[in-house]
């Protein structure tokens, strides 16, 4: 199942690698990681998205509040949360395609953030699936590149995650 | 950019009392204000300003090894003895990478110890300087943590900090990795920090009231209970307050091969060892108790063997651990209680003591019988009386009866010889069997074992090991005379990797595949040849007489070449994959 685990920690070199070499050396999973400083500046955030038995993702969480510079782990997925996903897509767009390309774009409400004369590129947020549906619903020939922040998420309303 | 931690935890001003120190000066302070007493290093480059000012002082004894990872064995060796944290110093590159073998050892069993390791200077960092290596980066998955101090004023607070960690919580080793240029430079310094606070590490200490009751709740109303122990009982010094428990409430109680000792051998209530090479009783209690207290435990594949196979028969679990991740890892655990096991376990004798609860006596009497049926069958016996060939458990019996009772610490490499100490050498004290049991490294044997003699020049040291193991770190011969460590070693000398080759035997139809050892050394002449004395010992008869010669020879490390039977193996044996009741006795089942 899949889970969206969040993390504060300590804003310091290194920290990372202890997290992804910890999912490494145990076989966990990652499928997406996100992380970048918080409004206080000395701590991180990061997310991280993965997929496990229940005893798996126990066992994770475990070993990320054994790492000594995590402040504190939540299992977003234990609760409500929101998630959103940052995705550009360079797509061709020549005649007819261009037409075709914004309407699609607009459906999703993704934007062009760059016009050539063959090709667009555009900004879609949402959550993962949503961006996955938007891969699936344009003509796969027709991309050219794509680049993906993989999912961040927050709690929502009173779910508050802070030191 | 980022800040320093001295920038960011910039509490105390510079007072004009202040005096510029040097990051190897700081360091050797930081040393005398942790207590330090020893150091096993070995110099190069990058940790020369650090070997000046131990030069300079005289707090703390450094001993000079022959080869890095025996100086991190050594330090070990003495923090599972005495329980403080060991400290060694190695330099840059290949000093960290021979090192390695000797921290990945101590984080297996969960051993504090701080290494200090040297590095080139800040600004060759990351340009492949000479005998320059990522040591934060190779060592990250063997530490408990680890630091690279990128400023000096930062070197003080880290100090404290990794003292602090690697004793506190889930002990363990912590790396503490210094650039020349670091250890060079120099900053006002105003005394070492007098405590660490830090947000991302307050390991728990008190266990969960309500879990505690819930646990008594259980163990009260058990029909076949179980106490399992691991080395967690040591590392938490709560040997008296488990001997309490068990004595209060008359269960059984078995200790896995990291925590003998934590309840005396000697006792009737202990069933022995468990695991691969545990006892008949051990194991068929562990498999067949309604009602198992695992404290300071961690069910790994050595000890439940199979856990399908443990899981077949229905059974409550309680564990007892200060690390929550060791919780139902393996075995799905029911009723978790997180925290130091010597709180958890005084808290849970006075509960007992108020409680009008009493154990069922009638069912533990059954148990009791059930138990004895097992014990019975004698499943440590073996061939005596042979007067021909030395049984290797005879020797160690031999030195169990000798030493029993006395101030006497045993160390072991690993193989046949490290479980056949573990099943023969009856341990009643807690901190007395020093040995590597997560990793199972060969050659900690001797560094163990000087390390332990010097901090303790009064009590008799045995180094039980085998002709394979000894030669891993034999070179240490030579630190025991320089800083006169006389300990005694008894190699079991069958001229084969003795585990190997009995592994080979049950799984690989006895294809002895590289498991025979050719032109070993003459150990007698080798131990000569580093200034100590060396026995041939070839017949039974001469075991006793040759230890008893050896002991007296007080001063003098001894090395015994003892020529066991060749062929011998380690019984009960549990095969790997196999559920832990699966055992085969002797060579019959073969």
């Amino acid at each position: 199942m899949k889970h969206i685990i969040s993390l504060m920690l300590e804003n310091e070199p290194g920290a990372l690698s202890r997290v992804v070499g910890l999912f490494s050396a145990r076989g966990y999973n990652i499928e997406s990681l996100t992380v970048a400083p918080t409004e206080d500046l000395s701590l991180s955030r990061m997310t991280i998205q993965t997929h496990g038995s229940d005893d798996v993702i126990e066992q994770i969480t475990k070993h990320l509040n054994r790492l000594i510079e995590v402040v504190k782990v939540v299992d977003l997925t234990e609760g409500a949360y929101t998630e959103r996903e940052l995705m550009l897509v360079k797509v061709r767009a020549v005649g007819k395609e261009r037409e075709e390309m914004k309407r699609m774009a607009d459906i999703f409400r993704g934007r062009i953030i760059d016009v050539t004369e063959k090709s667009y590129t555009l900004e879609l947020t949402g959550d993962v699936s949503k961006n996955d549906a938007f891969l699936e619903a344009i003509d796969r020939s027709a991309i050219l590149e794509t680049v993906r922040t993989g999912a961040c998420g927050i709690g929502r309303g009173e779910r508050i995650l802070r030191v | 950019m980022e800040k320093t931690l001295a920038e960011k935890t910039s509490a105390a001003p510079v007072s004009g009392q202040s005096k510029d120190l040097m990051g190897a000066e700081i360091l050797v302070k930081a040393l005398l204000a942790e207590n330090v007493k020893y150091v096993w290093g070995y110099p190069g480059g990058a940790v020369l300003y650090i070997y000046d000012a131990i030069f300079k002082q005289d707090n703390f004894k450094h001993v000079l090894v022959r080869h890095e990872q025996a100086a991190v064995h050594a330090a070990d060796g003495y923090a599972r003895a005495t329980g403080d944290v060991g400290v060694a110093l190695v330099t840059s590159g290949p000093g960290v990478t021979n090192a390695i073998t000797g921290i990945a050892t101590a984080y297996m069993d969960s051993i504090p110890m701080v290494i200090i390791t040297g590095q080139v200077p800040t600004h060759a960092i990351g340009l492949d300087a000479f005998q320059e290596c990522d040591t934060v980066g190779i060592t990250r998955p063997i530490v408990k943590h680890n630091f690279l101090v990128s400023d000096v004023r930062d070197l003080a607070m880290v100090m404290k900090k990794a003292f602090h960690i690697a004793r506190s919580g889930r002990p363990g080793p912590v790396v503490v990795d210094i650039p020349k240029d670091v250890s060079f430079k120099k900053t006002p310094y105003e005394g070492y920090p007098a405590d660490v606070q830090m947000r991302s590490y307050n390991p728990v200490r008190k266990g969960h009231g309500g879990q505690i009751r819930k646990a008594l709740q259980l163990l009260m109303s058990a029909k076949r209970p179980y106490i399992y122990t691991g080395g967690g009982v040591l590392l938490g010094n709560a040997s008296q307050e488990l001997r309490t428990l068990v004595d209060m409430l008359g269960y059984p109680c078995t200790n896995t091969l990291m925590g003998l000792g934590a309840y005396p051998a000697s006792s009737p209530k202990f069933l022995g060892m468990l695991g691969m090479h545990g006892t008949i009783e051990a194991n068929n209690a562990m498999q067949h108790c309604d009602v198992l207290l695992a404290v300071g435990a961690r069910f790994d594949d050595r000890v439940i063997g199979n856990p399908k196979h443990f899981a077949q028969n229905e059974r409550k679990i309680i564990h007892i651990d200060i690390d929550p991740s060791s919780i139902s890892k393996r075995v799905k655990v029911d009723v978790p209680i997180v925290g130091d096991v010597k709180d958890v376990l005084v808290e849970m004798i006075d509960m007992i003591k108020e409680s009008a609860q009493k154990p069922d006596a009638k069912a533990l009497a059954g148990w009791w019988e059930t138990i004895e049926g097992w014990r019975s069958r004698d499943c440590l016996k073996y061939d005596r009386a042979n007067q021909t060939v030395i049984k290797p458990q005879f020797v160690i019996e031999t030195l169990h009866n000798m030493t029993k009772g006395t101030d006497t610490y045993i160390t072991s490499d690993v193989g046949q010889h490290q479980m056949w100490a573990a099943q023969y050498y009856g341990f009643d004290e807690p901190r007395r069997w020093i040995n590597s049991g997560g990793l199972g490294t060969m050659g900690v044997g001797i560094p163990y074992a000087m390390g332990i003699k010097l901090a303790k020049p009064d009590s008799e040291v045995f180094c039980v090991t085998g002709e394979g193991s000894v030669q891993m770190c034999i070179q240490e011969l030579s630190t025991c005379l320089q800083y006169n460590t006389p300990i005694k070693i008894l190699a079991l000398n069958n001229r084969y990797l003795g585990m190997v080759r009995q592994w080979q035997e049950v799984e690989y139809e006895s294809r002895y595949s590289h498991s025979y050892m050719d032109a070993l050394p003459n150990f007698v002449k080798l131990a000569e040849a580093y200034g100590h004395v060396g026995m041939l010992i070839e017949r039974p008869q001469d075991v006793e007489p040759a230890l008893r010669e050896a002991r007296k020879l007080k001063d003098r490390t001894v090395f015994l070449d003892i020529r066991t039977d060749p062929l011998e193996n380690v019984f009960p044996m549990v095969q790997a994959g196999k559920g832990i009741t699966e055992m085969l006795l002797g060579s019959e089942d073969l």
